[in-house]
């Protein structure tokens, strides 16, 4: 018997007209956690969709050795069988079901005459929740609790399948840094029950936390294992953007101007529980040419504070006053926020930023159609023109402006997010999230992006939950917690220990 | 400082004269697989015109295809609209019977001039379409639901106003918009002038237009195709409306409710595809919070989508009366399931976000040569239901399998 639980050899895997994945070879020590990063496309997830016979026997070269045997998976039931289970990015829970029943989908615990046994499934349920240190009912629904608990769920529904192998793809990318840390320790603790991982992940400060060995794949290829001493965040970055990045952030001179935009007493109550305050009398402002971060907590009130500002999108018995250069303006409707030069790009571009049916030059031109109007109709050449223009600007990844969102790259959308408000013509965009799921190198250019907006003396606002990020690109920093602003800091004296003591600091009760 | 400035853009904007041969190719297959509708259009016509040994396409059979199925077109003109913007509309049917019932009110026993009692008739269309539209955009009750109600609330009321009579005998200008023609401008002719002539006009506007459009799209340095298919496409589908002219021209010239479904693809067509109300329908089916959080105002837009949707219903309504010459109470039954099925059949998205009127147009056309094709074989009633049934089916399927094919990575 080998060390190795899993050797990958030579796999290559070719879409018409790409090769995914070129000889790759990979091997998992049994026991260990192992890390994959790379750029987003360069093929970590087309590599565990073959590990996990999402892509069958047949439809790749090269051979899977799992337990020192080959192993030739016809769909993801046989992978599991044999106690290898992948939990993806986007969580697959029904959320109108309980915890246990989630648990036990497609596994049921069955009675007497076939039929369900309750009892028994809530019991197992429970045992497994408690392997996994969630402290929730197992007849809770999904719905009713936060993702990094569900998140805990995905990874005992694994457990009740007696996994082996457990791969988690970006397991922290929705979550904060609490959860994220607790997931990470549960990692390790199964470790110690004998749990092989293989972990997903963009972030590089918890792959060197968890991580025994780090593989690295660029375009297809793996470019090299590292051994957990020889692990670095430099080294991983060479070699997931071939190049070495000097800084992760670009140089950023600040030519701050007037005030813009201020917001006074800004507060916002929960949509269907309307005594709950989510937002709570914020107070802020930004200044042109200025970048604001704002940190805290996921639940902290950022995004609902951003919402609620926006045309009202979020919340019930919406009160505080907005002033842009010194005057107040109302933004009740999302319309009137553009009007009134106010932007707000999303955390979630799927969800609720992009058509991923619609090609990049509809995209772009979405919130500004009446720009592109000539008597009545929509020009659309000149729509051609101005969408080519942002993806030559933005260098946005795509052949052409007619290719539809959906077959983009996470920071590519990203990009056609920001050209959408960009062409807008705001003079404060908030950016909620802008590099969530983007891949080191396109961050990169969204942060040059963000520069460039704060040099042609625009606001930006960025709402962040990586307090690098924030401190790599913001001129001053509002700390929120329990929807209320608890702290504003210059970049300078801004240091991570005092901004995450605000973004926990809570009300005196 | 910053490395986007210095990186080359990726990607040629002018393709090589090596690559000219290939773009071709994949323009033809694009094309093709873009018209796979009008493809199965074409072929359900050669199917038929051999099964009927040529019935199909005798110039009375062509003329009568238009009338027969003009109420179908009308709906689904407005029906894609409805489901490009993720909704449905149950109740065109029984709304197509209110109106014509009550326009049987207004033009019979109230004795009121053909064109007010037209006009009001259309207006009470646009009021259903508030009253639908109300729920739907501003209650935020499902379409679905909303229409299923109206389904019942108006041929209820159809019923109501009909009193248990059937209304006949419209004014003779009335029935036209069933079953008149454009004839009698010139007189008699073997082969009717004005048919020729208009057909004529409307081959050279297409082809001004196409052309127009090509230079346009050059000027602003897009990718046109090439000219050789181009030029192939223009006069393949010059020959097809100059045959489909030569046609109506030998029976009895143009059918007045063709001109009235050509004026609403015309105008329908220009409202989709380059007005901001029509952007806004397709960036409301393809993700409607998206659509909300970039300015739109999606209620504002769902609201007239069911005015127009009533109207629509009230057009199909009088030009079916008028065919009949007859309001009765099971005028429009089904109507609402042929209109949704030309929608599904002309590639609308069962979720919303796409769809074509021109899809919708040739999909209402494909059920109504399956209907004529199937009478003319003296296929029952039962087996006509069957088939169209089965080509609903296949239709979506083979759009689903499309989709599939061309989105796995």
């Amino acid at each position: 018997m080998t060390t190795n639980i899993l050797e990958m050899r030579s796999i290559t895997k070719t879409f018409p007209g790409v090769k995914a994945l070129s000889e790759v070879t990979l091997d998992v020590g049994r026991g260990e956690v192992h890390a994959i990063c790379g750029e987003n496309g360069a093929g970590k997830s087309t590599l565990m969709k073959v590990l996990s016979g999402v892509y069958p026997h047949g439809t790749y070269e090269g051979d899977i050795v799992f337990e020192d045997e080959v192993v030739e998976f016809k769909d993801i039931r046989d992978s599991e069988a044999k106690g290898i289970v992948i939990i993806h990015q986007e969580l697959a829970l029904s959320p109108y079901l309980s915890i246990a029943e989630n648990i036990f989908l497609n596994n049921e615990q069955k009675g007497g005459f076939g039929l369900i046994d309750w009892d028994k499934t809530n019991h197992e349920a429970a045992k497994l929740l408690a392997r996994v240190g969630l402290r929730e009912n197992p007849t809770t629904k999904i719905m009713d609790i936060g993702v990094g608990k569900q998140q805990l769920v995905e990874i005992a529904k694994a457990l009740s399948k007696r996994v082996k192998l457990l791969i988690l793809d970006e397991p922290t990318a929705a979550l904060n840094d609490e959860d994220s840390d607790h997931l990470l320790d549960l990692i390790l603790h199964l470790k110690g029950q004998g749990i092989t991982s293989i972990i997903i992940s963009h972030k590089l400060n918890e792959i060197k936390k968890v991580s025994d060995a780090v593989t690295v794949i660029r375009d297809g290829k793996a470019i090299e294992t590292i051994a957990k001493t020889d692990v670095t965040e430099e080294r991983i970055i060479k070699d997931m953007v071939g190049r070495d990045l000097e800084h992760r952030y670009p140089d950023h001179t600040p030519n701050i101007g007037e005030e813009i935009l201020r917001v006074e007493d800004w507060t916002a109550y929960h949509p269907q529980d309307t005594s709950r305050i989510v937002v709570d009398h914020v107070n802020l402002n930004v200044r042109a040419g200025e970048i604001v971060g704002i940190a805290g907590l996921m639940g902290a009130g950022r995004t609902e504070f951003a919402m609620s500002l926006f045309g009202q999108s979020y919340g019930s018995k919406i009160s505080g006053r907005v002033l842009k250069h010194g005057i107040e303006i109302k933004t009740r409707t999302v319309s009137e926020a553009i009007d009134n030069g106010i932007a707000y790009a999303t955390e979630d571009r799927k969800t609720y930023g992009l058509n991923l049916i619609e090609d990049i030059k509809r995209n772009i031109s979405m919130a500004s159609l009446k720009k592109l109007e000539r008597r009545g109709l929509v020009h659309d050449n000149e729509e051609f023109k101005v969408a080519n223009e942002f993806r030559k600007s933005m260098n946005i990844k795509a052949p052409s402006v007619l290719v539809k969102t959906g077959k983009l790259s996470g920071g590519n959308q990203q990009k056609v997010v920001l050209s959408k408000w960009i062409y807008a013509d705001p003079d404060v965009l908030i950016l909620d999230e802008p590099t969530r799921g983007i891949d080191v190198g396109a961050k990169y250019e969204i942060y040059t992006i963000i520069n460039k907006l704060a040099a042609q003396g625009k606001g930006v606002i960025v709402i962040s939950s990586e307090l690098p990020e924030l401190l790599g690109i913001s001129d001053r920093i509002y700390t929120i917690s329990e929807g209320r602003i608890t702290g504003e800091f210059p970049i300078k004296e801004a240091t991570p220990e005092t901004l995450i003591k605000h973004m926990t600091m809570e009300k005196a009760r | 400082m910053s490395d986007l400035d210095t990186k080359p853009t990726t990607g040629s904007d002018e393709p090589g004269t090596v690559a000219k041969a290939a773009s071709w190719v994949s323009h033809v297959i694009s094309d093709l697989g873009k018209n796979g509708i009008f493809i199965a259009l074409v072929l359900v016509v050669v199917l038929f015109a051999f099964l009927t040994d040529g019935i199909l396409l005798r110039p009375q059979n062509i003329s009568n295809l238009i009338v027969q199925n003009g109420y179908i077109l009308v709906l689904a003109v407005g029906m894609v609209m409805v489901i490009i913007a993720g909704h449905i509309d149950l109740s065109v049917g029984s709304v197509a019977a209110f109106v014509g019932a009550c326009s049987g009110v207004f033009a019979v026993h109230w004795g009121l001039p053909w064109w007010l009692s037209i006009i009001l008739s259309l207006g009470i269309g646009a009021l259903v379409g508030v009253w639908q539209g109300f729920w739907i955009a501003y209650v935020g009750i499902p379409a679905f639901i909303v229409t299923l109600a109206g389904m019942l609330i108006f041929r209820g009321l159809a019923l109501v106003v009909l009193g248990n009579s059937n209304i006949g005998s419209f004014p003779s200008e009335y029935r036209a918009l069933g079953n008149g023609f454009l004839t009698d401008l010139f007189g008699e002719y073997e082969l009717d002038p004005l048919t020729l002539g208009v057909a004529a006009l409307a081959i050279l506007a297409l082809i001004t237009q196409q052309v127009r459009t090509r230079i346009g799209r050059q000027k602003y340095s897009q990718e046109v195709e090439p000219l050789v298919w181009f030029v192939a496409k223009l006069v393949l589908i010059t020959l097809a409306i100059g045959f489909f002219a030569y046609a109506l021209a030998a029976y009895k010239g143009i059918p007045v409710t063709l001109i009235v479904l050509a004026v609403l693809v015309f105008v329908y067509g220009i409202v989709m595809n380059r007005t901001v109300f029509g952007r806004h329908i397709y960036a409301i089916g393809g993700n409607r919070h998206a659509a909300e959080l970039s300015g739109i105002k999606t209620r504002k837009v769902d609201f007239y989508l069911f005015v127009n949707m009533g109207t629509l219903a009230a057009l199909a309504g009088l030009i079916f009366t008028a065919r009949l010459n007859l309001a009765g109470p099971k005028a429009g039954d089904g109507f609402e399931l042929e209109a949704i099925s030309a929608a599904f059949i002309g590639g609308a998205a069962v979720q919303g976000g796409i769809g074509t009127i021109g899809g919708a147009i040739i999909g209402g056309l494909i059920i109504g040569v399956l209907n004529n094709g199937m009478s003319i074989l003296g296929i029952g009633i039962e087996w006509q239901q069957a088939v169209k049934g089965l080509v609903l089916l296949l239709a979506v399927a083979f759009d689903v399998y499309n989709k599939r094919r061309a989105g796995g990575r």
